[in-house]
């Protein structure tokens, strides 16, 4: 049910994912995501989820959390097949449907976008599920750090970010607490139309708006009564160091870029390879 | 009414990193018109042991038994499950939702799906009997007072005409005035209305006034059940799942201990103000 959704959920595990440099983590996530769009032959997409099967199986975090992420977009992912399947003008007509066409160049870009979004959502879920928020927000803050002489408040930034990632889990457990509450006077968010099921909600997001403001104002509290102002002259409890695994990931991370490049200009010049 | 559990196992994130045995084979009976108190340590299971009992959790293994009958057989009676066995979270006045109050309380009712001469019944008996004077009705919740809101919130319960009443730390985080206010509501329910209460709480004092029975669950298990006074007489073993006896009897075992002729087992406070008036009266003589 609720507890489906994994997005900013860490899996703690003792594995060369999860103990790689943060900084690292989001780079190579980061690059992950812009060579994706690189890609756009089937034996591209194939090399990608190689790879990415592979680090799957060295972070340790079971397939089944990973796919967890996908079902709370499905919807998404459906109506992108949907609109590509319909929308793509090509030569081989498959099928018509009224003023619709589904032709063969409509159907293989619908599966590559899906893949893509599918490959999208579990990549970054991978840098969720191995890296605990306080790394990430670290990594986040260091790597704004430039951006900083330009006026982007990159360590207010990473602390927002922290409080509110901080607070998913918390939200989650409380929308659970709400939910049962109300269920045990006899609330019913399953039947119904869409109309009734949207009334359904309201119970839930009053009381859950009303918590969030309250914990909101309470931290708050307790951040200026601990006289916490911001970014000068704080230092870290733990410092982020690169370590000698970390620059060998990054070593097969500028492989696994060459060769999405290189796919590229393969399937131009070899263009049968689709 | 009476209630059945028996082998009940919940595992929580089953298969996962976060597995977590919550119950570990528990066997309880419930009869009908019980005062039933469950005490245990932070995490010993009684949080999800009640949330089995109206269905809102499924169990892993074993059953829960209404009247001789599996409460999952029927997913279509679940509701009417919900309403005969009424449960107020800890915190309850965190649901409250409505404008007012009375519209918040009548929610429980409105979704069983009850007449208008229904529902206002249900909603005046139940604030009534919660104390909650009618001149409040039209009021806004969130402009209560943190004791009333608690009383409205389980009115909301009350309201659903429950046989079996649990309560999930009622009294947790009240001044006294709004506790003795609300076990107050709770024993009248349970004496004027004859229904069976479960009552969970870190409170050995609330309990050993109240209950018929104690149940003590330790890590996912029923510990001990018995008697306030067969419980509270073994204070070395609550202790050691964390808990305690009420603070008199631990008054009255050093007067014992200092050589003075007292009983042992009183646990409230109306008992050891007779004892002790004995025993004043004893050494003056």
């Amino acid at each position: 049910m609720i507890r489906d959704i994994t997005i900013g959920q860490y899996y703690p595990a003792e594995s060369p994912i999860h103990r790689m440099d943060a900084r690292l983590k989001l780079t190579i996530t980061f690059i992950f995501i812009v060579t994706l769009f690189f890609v756009n032959t089937f034996i591209g997409y194939l090399f990608v989820i190689a790879s990415m099967g592979l680090v799957i199986k060295a972070s340790k975090v079971p397939l089944k959390f990973m796919l967890k992420g996908l079902k709370s977009i499905m919807i998404i992912i459906l109506f992108t097949a949907f609109i590509n399947l319909f929308m793509t003008r090509g030569e081989t007509v498959l099928m018509k449907v009224g003023i619709f066409s589904i032709t063969m160049e409509g159907v293989l870009l619908a599966i590559k976008m899906c893949v893509r979004l599918v490959l999208l959502i579990i990549g970054s879920s991978i840098l969720t599920l191995t890296t605990t928020p306080i790394q990430l927000t670290d990594a986040i803050e260091y790597i704004l750090k430039p951006f900083k002489k330009i006026g982007v408040p990159a360590h207010e930034i990473a602390m927002m970010m922290t409080i509110a990632l901080r607070f998913i889990p918390t939200l989650l457990d409380e929308t659970d607490k709400i939910m049962k509450a109300q269920q045990a006077r006899g609330a019913d968010f399953d039947t119904g139309n869409l109309i009734q099921k949207a009334k359904a909600l309201i119970p839930i997001l009053v009381p859950l708006f009303i918590s969030a403001f309250r914990r909101a104002e309470e931290l708050a509290m307790a951040m200026e009564a601990r006289c916490y102002h911001g970014d000068e002259h704080r230092t870290r409890m733990n410092m982020m160091k690169m370590k000698g695994s970390d620059y060998r990931a990054a070593g097969i991370l500028v492989v696994y870029a060459v060769v999405i490049v290189g796919l590229r200009f393969v399937a131009k010049a070899v263009p049968f390879i689709i | 009414m009476s209630i059945k559990i028996s082998h009940l196992t919940h595992v929580y994130n089953e298969g996962t990193a976060f597995e977590k045995v919550a119950l570990n084979d528990v066997n309880v009976e419930i009869q009908t018109g019980e005062f039933i108190g469950l005490i245990g340590h932070t995490g010993s299971g009684k949080s999800t042991l009640i949330q089995h009992l109206n269905g809102i959790i499924s169990p892993t293994q074993g059953e829960i038994l209404l009247d001789n009958e599996n409460i999952h057989k029927d997913k279509a009676k679940l509701k009417e499950v919900r309403r005969r066995i009424g449960l107020a979270f800890q915190y309850p006045e965190y649901q409250l939702f409505e404008m007012t109050v009375y519209k918040d309380v009548a929610f429980g009712p409105t979704n069983l799906g009850w007449t208008k001469e229904q529902i206002h019944e249900g909603v005046v008996a139940a604030l009534d009997i919660v104390g909650i004077s009618p001149e409040l009705y039209e009021k806004s919740p969130f402009e209560l007072s943190g004791g009333q809101k608690r009383r409205v919130a389980i009115a909301g319960v009350l309201a659903m005409n429950p046989e079996v009443l649990i309560l999930d730390e009622p009294t947790a985080g009240l001044d006294p005035k709004g506790r003795d206010e609300i076990l107050a509501a709770i024993r009248k329910l349970h004496e004027e209305r004859g229904i069976t209460v479960i009552l969970v709480s870190h409170s050995m004092e609330d309990v050993a006034k109240l209950v018929d029975r104690i149940i003590v669950m330790h890590r996912g298990q029923v510990a001990m059940t018995g008697t306030p006074r067969e419980i509270f007489s073994h204070p070395m073993e609550l202790e050691k799942m964390g808990l305690a006896a009420p603070q008199v009897s631990y008054v009255f075992a050093q007067l014992k201990e200092r050589g003075y002729d007292v009983p042992t087992d009183v646990y409230t406070v109306e008992e050891a103000k007779e004892a002790l008036l004995k025993l004043v009266k004893q050494v003056k003589a």
